[in-house]
């Protein structure tokens, strides 16, 4: 909704229920503030009286008469200045922003101001290859407050992730560790896919694979014979992504399963789950709300963490 | 009830408070999360609470000030038994899950469309009391109900229309910022009505009958009331600053909350001026001490308020522990304490005795509250103030200073310090409780003077 879009009759009912109203008031205080004849002396009681409760007929307190009058002119000097009597624009013409009028509001103005005092700092960081800034303490210190306000939420303050949020210090990369693969997944966000097995599978098969895939990370608790009767099922179903040896594939952001790293849980039954029901994680894309260059220097801060 | 509802409610407010300090409060039960418990606390504190006081005392004082029966015969009955399934529907259906979104008007449409019958037949109780009366004027503590009725009646219709789809859920008829702003015309005018108006009804009586003076101005009544009516329905866009509501109604919920500052302070005035030789008596009654620090918080908060409400300040204080502090300063040391006050005075006269079983626990129950009020808000405001400041500070290379857990981290000691403050006035209750019982209980009873006729 946009103030210059009001139709007449709601202009007017605005202004003359906002003037009636401050103007009503006024003449409250006038009419109260009346000496009629035939009531009480001031200071006396008026001569009403309920359960034993009567009331004086003081006059009102000047201080206080001050005050109200001091807040009546301020609603009507702001109401000069600034928007509030319906389509009137106010003298200063000032104005937030809202949806369709944002030229010359104050919310350009703030973001133009920010722009200019920031925008050199990050243009010449932006310059930089991401290797290189992630030698540079000032930028590092931008980077980790970018990453501190944008990413902590979910891969943590110590980015050491959660269960579905990657640990980005451990050194292993779902979607590959090199500068522009790292810049590509804050810039562009990522999507997985693992498809769930259940179906294709089968409850046995679910199991059989688990313990193949236990196998492949090494662990001592995959049970061989079991694992055994996985691989040929491995080799049909997972292969394709995850490869024949299990390194996975950072281009599809199938995970490698031999490093015994586990995004959604290591244990057999997190595992049986993630193949049964499959998993959908997705890095949200910050390029547009960071923009460029700011995404450039929390690269180089993500790609620092597991260089230190 | 009054007194069961708010145990119930505050004891709600001290878990939840204690949920945030310690988040595993909130067990991995659904029905026990902040999110549930939250609009529980504050419907049972709001509506349970100070509802059922308001019935009470409205109904003692239209009576006592008309010198007229309550009329309407079953719909006396009808109003209370019908609060008070209201509000034990409120409390399966909130921890159920079962809510409009909306604050303050939680409640889905079954519950909403029993408010609106209670309510329509609360006014026909109260009017027609009032229409009944043997005395020429209508007393100042009556048009403050009045006025609540009627606009509490308007409010609640207007906030609620909706389309049901189910028994248990419905949505709003309203578009975007229209229902947001629909929303907050209500919510802050349940606070102007419910919890400011009618509760100036409530002290009306009670602060001249306990200090046996009388009313300091009624020139001052006439022009705080209909200033106060009039320019509370305009202040509700002041929750809304800086958002998609366009900015000439901004304007206008600002600079009304702000003229708003003296007819609040009127009753307050005229409240406490009203004790004008009687102030000794501050010394020996803990009622009327109880009755004129709740107006001390009244204005405190009355203030505080106003000022909040200029784009400025809200800019800083938006969002943060400052209008929780805010809220209570109003809700406990106000609302809380001008009905502890009151029912202290009210329950000796309806069970006819001469006065509470014990004055001594009186005292220390308005000790507890002061305190823990204090407690409340002060560290609020602390807390709210640094979460404002740290929220916008910013580095030279423009990057937040501090990220949201940094913030929380912060308030910790604060959040720590009101559950005591909290859990410290909760206590007080308790001690109200056993009074109360032992003056009920209690054997010598006195009549009381039947109102005298007026001239």
């Amino acid at each position: 909704m946009n103030e210059h879009d009001m139709s007449t009759f709601w202009h007017w009912w605005v202004v003359v229920l906002t003037l009636a109203n401050i103007a009503g008031i006024y003449w409250l205080i006038l009419w109260t503030s009346k000496k009629r004849p035939g009531e009480a002396a001031e200071g006396a009681e008026t001569g009403h009286s309920w359960d034993g409760l009567t009331e004086y007929n003081n006059p009102l307190p000047r201080w206080w008469l001050w005050m109200f009058y001091i807040t009546i002119l301020f609603a009507l000097v702001y109401l000069v200045l600034y928007p509030g009597l319906g389509r009137y624009a106010g003298i200063l013409g000032w104005h937030s922003g809202n949806e369709l009028n944002l030229a010359d509001s104050q919310y350009i103005r703030e973001q133009q101001r920010a722009e200019e005092r920031y925008q050199p700092i990050f243009a010449a960081m932006a310059d930089r290859d991401i290797s290189s800034l992630a030698r540079d303490f000032d930028a590092l210190t931008t980077g980790r407050r970018l990453y501190l306000n944008y990413c902590a939420t979910c891969h943590g303050s110590d980015a050491r992730g959660a269960s579905g949020f990657p640990n980005l210090a451990n050194g292993i990369w779902q979607w590959g560790g090199s500068a522009e693969e790292i810049r590509h997944s804050i810039v562009h966000g990522r999507q997985a896919a693992m498809p769930g097995l259940a179906a294709a599978l089968g409850d046995e098969g679910v199991e059989q694979v688990a313990h193949y895939v236990l196998q492949l990370s090494g662990r001592d608790d995959a049970n061989s014979a079991l694992a055994s009767e996985g691989e040929s099922k491995y080799n049909m179903f997972c292969s394709g992504c995850h490869g024949a040896e299990g390194k996975g594939m950072a281009m599809l952001g199938a995970p490698d399963l031999t490093a015994n790293t586990w995004l959604y849980g290591g244990s057999l039954g997190a595992i049986k789950k993630t193949i049964a029901e499959g998993r959908a994680g997705v890095m949200p894309a910050f390029g547009e709300l960071l923009g460029e260059e700011r995404a450039h220097v929390l690269s180089a801060y993500v790609y620092s963490l597991d260089r230190q | 009830m009054t007194i069961v509802w708010g145990i119930v409610g505050m004891l709600v407010g001290v878990i939840i408070a204690a949920q945030l300090v310690w988040p595993a409060l909130n067990t991995h039960l659904e029905y026990f999360t902040f999110g549930r418990l939250r609009p529980l606390h504050t419907n049972a504190v709001i509506f349970a609470f100070g509802g059922s006081a308001l019935f009470a005392t409205s109904y003692y004082i239209v009576q006592r000030t008309s010198q007229a029966r309550l009329f309407g015969g079953p719909l006396v009955g009808f109003t209370f038994w019908g609060w008070q399934l209201v509000i034990v529907l409120a409390a399966v259906s909130l921890p159920l899950g079962m809510t409009m979104g909306k604050e303050y008007a939680e409640l889905e449409w079954p519950i909403a469309i029993l408010i609106a019958l209670v309510w329509v037949a609360y006014a026909l109780v109260f009017f027609g009391t009032i229409l009944k009366r043997k005395v020429q004027h209508i007393y100042v503590a009556n048009w403050f109900f009045g006025a609540f009725i009627i606009v509490i009646a308007v409010l609640h219709i207007v906030n609620n229309m909706s389309m049901p789809v189910t028994l248990f859920k419905s949505y709003s008829m309203y578009p975007g910022t229209m229902d947001a702003m629909i929303q907050w015309w209500y919510g802050h005018n349940a606070v102007g009505f419910f919890l400011t108006a009618a509760f100036l009804g409530m002290m009306y009586y009670f602060v001249p009958k306990q200090a046996g003076r009388p009313i300091y101005s009624y020139r001052l009544s006439v022009v705080h009331f209909w200033a106060l009516v009039s320019l509370y329905m305009w202040a509700g866009p002041h929750h809304l600053h800086y958002t998609a509501l366009p900015d000439w109604v901004q304007s206008l919920g600002m600079v009304f909350s702000l003229i708003l500052l003296a007819p609040s302070w009127g009753g307050m005035i005229n409240g406490i001026m009203t004790l004008s030789g009687a102030w000794h008596k501050l010394r020996t009654d803990p009622i009327l001490r109880f009755l004129i620090v709740a107006l001390s918080f009244y204005g405190l908060a009355t203030f505080e308020g106003p000022m909040m409400s200029i784009k400025t300040v809200n800019a800083l204080s938006h969002y943060t522990d400052w209008t929780i502090g805010h809220v209570h300063g109003g809700a406990l040391g106000w609302v809380a304490m001008i009905s502890i006050g009151s029912l202290y005075a009210l329950i000796p006269a309806l069970w006819g005795k001469e006065r509470m079983y014990s004055i001594k626990a009186i005292e220390w129950h308005f000790w507890l509250s002061t305190i823990g009020t204090v407690m409340y808000i002060v560290s609020m405001w602390i807390s709210g103030v640094m979460q404002g400041l740290m929220w916008r500070a910013v580095n030279p290379d423009g990057t937040l200073t501090y990220n949201f857990v940094e913030t929380l981290v912060q308030m910790y000691p604060y959040y720590f310090l009101r559950f005591v403050g909290g859990a410290i006035f909760f206590l007080g209750m308790f001690i109200m409780v056993w009074n109360v019982w032992k003056t009920i209980a209690g054997t010598k009873a006195v009549t009381h003077a039947v109102p005298q006729t007026a001239h």
